[in-house]
């Protein structure tokens, strides 16, 4: 028939047009599944890897989670957003391959004696993507944008330390009230509400990157396209197609051009952690963002050169709600629960990825911060469940008047796994009936912070500045995320101590003071240590596992493969 | 004619008026917003942005403003990718959609439509059987399993095609679309094929054959016309649907279709975002279903859509 | 027989039932039709063995669909651990969560049709029978429907109302019903002018009477069709749903979230993938090869 025949040679045209009109890039590359091996690293004088090493095109692409929601630093949130931010902006200081944190746009800086004001001296070569100079008039209107209500940031908090930052927050005083200053082109001052050692740590945040008012001012809500969007970074923006790609190029007028070895880096996308590890293992990634789960043993027999796992500072726990039955003044039950665990199993049998157990809230790896000693930790797993049965009976329940518990979950694989495998065991110690209930995140969100129907639900938390407070924060009778409904007068009261003293040492034994509180009083249930995990193309160096697990494109490089003369 | 699309396009205004009544409120009703976080907002905050999005005002209220924005063809900013629009965002992922869907669907009827007839004409014998069970993989087995399965063994295993992503290339598209094409084979294969069995059943047909014509022409010449039109009825929603893309297949290819959209867009809380593309859907599907009443009449010449006939 | 000339309507009532006895010899007809259709008979007998086995199956083992087996995990099938299937990612026997899976999967086909069949059917016939405006009206809002995007509303409803098992019944029929009506009502369009039908309503039979003993036992093969043929569809709605993570909570599982499960473990425990799937995709077949089956084998125009 005529219409058949029409159609026929249409969709052959069609097809024709597809396959040979489109571009050809990317195709899969020859070493699809062997990883490649790279040539033996030199560093010449300066530390970077000698010219003669490096693969002809220095091309990176990265795996990246989520869609960033936005560019905008002092809107974001997230760690994918964070990764891009901190290619493209350059805060106060900024940290090294293996995570120090050293000077940034500011060079050097002093602290006043009593703690409260701290004077940056910017880098007179700081430079924005288009040639202006990076100037503390740039960074003072950055700060008051964050904290001005309109923005409307959900980091606007992290600025909470400088002067009448909360006034400002809640509307009482104008942002031009705010405790920043500059006091010349180069010199940015700071003044503090109270001492805050961990200050400087805070700077690596993105909600503390400046940005550029002219750009802001002339194109509003779309200053971050590419085109637009003007950064103080080692990469500028030049591609942004949504959940497909983000293309960021090198910088020219980058204070530290000359050391960026990587001319273009690539940030893709994924919605499923399978999909990226398959690209990675057909050759169109060289960094993933992540692992699939339950991969571990495989990876590590087949691809152990390109796996990477190291501790993160973040803690994976289960959290009570204390103001409701079963739980409410009841620490007793809290704890057999608590014990009646086995950590072991869950790491290497269900989490399976070298998370490490804890009993502690906060995520070792902090310098000179010592946890307070949990007996509980030191018996085997048989006397804790011998505990847990013992104290179990003395809250009132028995095998004929089991607990019978909900425990919430937002939906994810992982999560669903480990709840799974708590109830099971709460089940074989205490006989214990669990409901598994499942919810999708913002729903789980909204019902965990309202506590009127949750029991026990998954919690965690990453920290978001290399210090102890970050977590103990998070109990504080009235902070916004306490779900728990912890209130205890004498633990805000020693948080307020924290935040005001000065004596490193002192301070340390506070906080350990302020856990051995939360942990005493059963508040939580840790489980394990989360680990960083992605795979990593061997020939892509200038990056160390490190316990923020920030990775700046800046500090790497790709070397030539072992094999070829040349790339 | 002119007067049945007049018709036609008059009643499409109240369907979709009451699609997005119901989308917009529904949506509403789901607990949680858009800003919620695992970090918590302080109140202040949280107020401010409901203000600058209109949250804080009574729903009627937001509706109407609502719809006052999209008779000018303004979706409004989504709520979760804040940098962009929702024009911005349905204009980036719809041609991609598009492409994807639209060689699906001719994929499908290449395939789906020669099996279906072929099956027909050898109907109850093994080779049916065999042919039709190949056919219905696409509904038999989910395509969130068919697709790591092709991939594991196209692009890991043979290397011979890229393991997702999104580009203009025969080799980029190849996975994609067979996937997506699947169960539309399926449907068009079976659709053709009961359909082609009561076609070759009919009086017409057997007064051909006692005439003596050769049964290729029987098939392809008179046969297959009126076989084809329940083929067509299926195509209208299949075609709307297939043409706002997959989750499954954006998902598992990292494609940046629309099709995320709706559950993401959902689960995300973006009003404006998932309002867009559940309008989008809507006129698509009254788009198309006109298309199919006016091929039918072409290809049914006893239907006819004139007032003194009158449509049931 | 004997015409009287004007007909009671007991002796109507008569000769209307031995309309319906040659209805019924037209259902014999229809089952030696199908008898020759040998996919159909294969689909019929695979349904009719996997009913028993996904109800029979969890009792023959002695694993639990719920406790993880910690020193076997993700093992393969082996007769010597006793897992038959092998075992899950959390060292749960797959054998049994693949029975209990079906229970789910079959029971959420079964009964979501059922509802969407509720609506569908009285929703079509009311119109189809009362033609005219209402009919009108009706189809309509129908076509208005049709016009949503069905996922998007399940998973809506699902947000909304949370999580459990009859509320997945619920979402999916209530928003399947669609088609089913519109068949319906088609088929109630073309019965109703029918001569039998006129002859009851010249007898004096009420309107519920005619809908009830004429039009909904016509209706039957259209509807047992439909039926047939609606079940694997929701079956894969529910797989879907599990996709998302969104269908059923543990620790109850269905075929679709087994499936889902599996799939994420492709390549290195492919069993827990091929035994789920194995089994929805041959339930699968079997239905769609029935469904086919009964269509071609009740199909009026055939004879």
């Amino acid at each position: 028939m005529r219409a058949l025949r029409v159609l026929l040679w249409m969709a052959l045209l069609v097809t024709m047009l597809v396959a040979c009109g489109g571009e050809r890039a990317s195709e899969p590359s020859a070493q699809a599944q062997r990883l490649a091996t790279p040539v033996a690293l030199e560093l010449d004088a300066q530390g970077l890897p000698l010219p003669s090493l490096l693969a002809s095109e220095q091309v990176l692409h990265r795996g990246n989670g989520e869609e960033p929601q936005t560019l905008d630093p002092h809107l974001s949130e997230g760690v994918p957003t964070a990764n891009l931010l901190r290619d493209l902006y350059e805060g106060l200081t900024t940290t090294t391959a293996d995570g120090r944190v050293v000077p940034g746009a500011a060079a050097h800086w002093d602290v006043s004696a009593d703690g409260l004001t701290y004077t940056f001296y910017l880098d007179p070569n700081g430079r924005w993507s288009n040639g202006d100079p990076v100037t503390a008039a740039d960074f003072v209107w950055s700060w008051q944008r964050v904290v001005t209500p309109d923005t409307a940031g959900s980091y606007a908090r992290m600025l909470a330390p400088v002067r009448n930052a909360e006034a400002i927050l809640s509307g009482q005083l104008e942002p031009q009230a705010l405790g920043v200053e500059a006091l010349n082109e180069s010199t940015f001052q700071v003044r503090l509400e109270s001492p805050t050692p961990y200050f400087l740590e805070l700077l690596t945040h993105p909600t503390s990157y400046p940005v550029h008012r002219p750009s802001i001012e002339a194109h509003g809500s779309a200053h971050v396209r590419p085109g637009n969007l003007v950064s103080n970074g080692a990469y500028r923006l030049v591609d942004w197609q949504v959940r497909s790609r983000i293309g960021l190029e090198r910088n020219p007028h980058y204070r530290e051009h000359a050391r960026v070895i990587i001319e273009r880096v690539v940030y893709f996308p994924f919605e499923d952690e399978n999909a990226e590890f398959n690209r990675f293992r057909s050759g169109d990634l060289h960094w993933t963002y992540q692992v699939p789960s339950g991969l571990f043993q495989w990876l590590q027999d087949n691809m152990g050169e390109a796996l990477s796992v190291s501790p993160w500072f973040g803690t994976y726990f289960f959290s009570f709600n204390l103001t409701r039955p079963p739980f409410e003044d009841n620490r007793e039950l809290r704890q057999a629960l608590n014990l009646a665990i086995d950590r072991d199993i869950i790491t290497q049998r269900v989490s399976r990825f070298g998370e490490l157990p804890t009993f502690h809230l906060i995520p070792p790896g902090l310098p000179d911060y010592r946890p307070p000693e949990v007996e509980a930790s030191n018996w085997t797993q048989a006397e804790r469940e011998e505990e847990a049965r013992r104290l179990y009976w003395q809250a009132g329940y028995s095998d004929d008047q089991p607990l019978v518990v909900e425990l919430r979950y937002n939906t994810s694989e992982n999560h669903r796994r480990i709840a799974v495998a708590v109830a099971a065991m709460w089940k074989q110690v205490l006989g214990v009936r669990t409901r598994l209930v499942n919810e999708e995140f913002r729903v789980f969100l909204q019902n965990r912070s309202q506590r009127r129907v949750t029991e026990v639900f998954r919690a965690g938390w990453i920290g978001d500045y290399q210090d102890a407070f970050t977590f103990l924060e998070l109990f504080h009778s009235e902070h916004g995320r306490n779900d728990a409904g912890y209130n205890n007068v004498h633990f805000d009261q020693l948080l307020e101590r924290i935040a005001n003293e000065r004596v490193p040492a002192r301070r340390r034994n506070l906080m350990a003071e302020a856990e051995r509180i939360l942990l005493a009083d059963q508040v939580l249930l840790p489980v394990y240590v989360y680990v960083s995990k992605r795979l990593v193309d061997p020939r892509v160096v200038g990056w160390a596992p490190n316990v923020m697990d920030q990775h700046l494109t800046r500090h790497m490089a790709v070397l030539r493969t072992a094999e070829q003369a040349d790339d | 004619m002119i007067n049945y699309s007049l018709k036609r396009l008059a009643s499409a205004v109240p369907t979709l008026l009451l699609l997005i009544t119901v989308a917009f409120f529904m949506i509403r009703i789901a607990p949680g917003g858009p800003f919620d976080s695992e970090r918590a907002l302080p109140p202040d905050i949280e107020a401010n942005l409901a203000a600058k999005y209109h949250l804080d005002e009574p729903l009627v209220m937001q509706y109407g403003r609502y719809l006052w924005q999209i008779v000018r063809f303004d979706f409004g900013p989504s709520f979760h990718y804040l940098d962009w629009s929702v024009n911005d965002l349905i204009a980036q992922g719809a041609p991609v959609s598009f492409t994807l869907g639209f060689l699906a669907l001719l994929l499908a009827l290449l395939i789906g439509v020669p099996v279906g007839t072929w099956a027909a004409m050898r109907q109850n014998r093994l080779s049916d059987y065999g042919v039709m069970s190949v056919a219905m993989i696409g509904i038999s087995v989910p395509n969130f399993v068919m697709a790591p399965i092709l991939i594991l063994v196209f692009a890991i295993v043979l290397g011979w095609l890229p393991a997702g992503g999104w580009e203009l290339s025969f080799s980029r598209l190849v996975l994609p679309v067979v996937t997506l094409a699947l169960p539309m084979i399926a449907y068009i294969a079976r659709i053709t094929r009961a359909s082609m069995i009561e076609v070759l059943h009919s009086p017409f047909i057997r007064t051909a054959r006692a005439k003596g014509m050769p049964e290729k022409t029987i098939i392809i010449e008179h046969a297959l016309k009126p076989a084809l039109l329940p083929v067509i009825s299926y195509l209208g929603p299949a075609a709307a649907a297939i043409l706002t893309g997959s989750v499954v297949v954006e998902r598992i290819f990292t494609i940046p279709g629309i099709g995320s959209y709706f559950v993401q867009g959902a689960l995300n809380r973006d009003y404006t975002l998932v309002m867009g593309v559940v309008i989008l859907y809507g006129v698509l599907i009254i788009i198309f279903n006109f298309i199919v009443d006016l091929l039918y009449a072409w290809l049914d010449p006893r239907i006819r859509y004139e007032d003194s006939e009158g449509r049931s | 027989m004997n015409q009287p000339d004007i007909p009671t309507p007991d002796a109507f009532e008569q000769a209307l039932d031995r309309r319906s006895l040659k209805g019924r010899s037209l259902y014999v007809d229809a089952w030696h039709r199908l008898l020759k259709n040998r996919a159909a008979v294969a689909g019929l007998l695979v349904l009719a063995t996997m009913a028993v086995m996904v109800i029979i199956g969890p009792m023959l083992s002695h694993w639990d669909h719920e406790i993880p087996d910690w020193d076997h995990y993700s093992t393969p099938p082996s007769l010597e651990t006793g897992h038959m299937f092998g075992t899950d990612a959390l060292g749960r026997d797959l054998f049994v969560r693949t029975m209990v899976g079906g229970r789910i999967s079959l029971l959420v086909g079964v009964v979501a049709t059922l509802v969407s069949l509720l609506i569908g059917v009285t929703y079509g016939a009311v119109a189809g029978y009362f033609g005219g405006r209402i009919d009108n009206v009706m189809m309509r809002f129908v076509d208005a429907i049709y016009a949503m995007p069905f996922m998007f509303f399940v998973i809506l409803l699902m947000v909304i109302f949370g999580r459990n098992i009859v509320l997945i019944f619920v979402a999916i029929g209530a928003i399947n019903w669609l088609d089913m009506a519109r068949i319906v009502r088609g088929q109630t369009l073309s019965l109703k002018n029918k001569d039998f039908v006129e002859a009851a309503r010249a007898s004096g039979a009420t309107e519920a009477h005619i809908i009830r003993r004429h039009i909904i036992p016509n209706l039957l093969g259209v509807v047992i069709v439909y039926v047939t043929l609606t079940i694997p569809q929701v079956i894969l709605v529910e797989s879907f749903l599990s996709f998302l993570g969104l269908g059923v909570q543990e620790p109850l599982t269905s075929w679709g979230a087994l499936v889902n499960e599996g799939a994420q473990e492709l390549e290195t425990a492919p069993w827990s993938l091929l035994f789920p799937a194995g089994f929805l995709a041959l339930t699968l077949f079997a239905f769609n090869f029935l469904g086919d089956g009964l269509r071609d084998a009740l199909d009026p125009k055939d004879r």
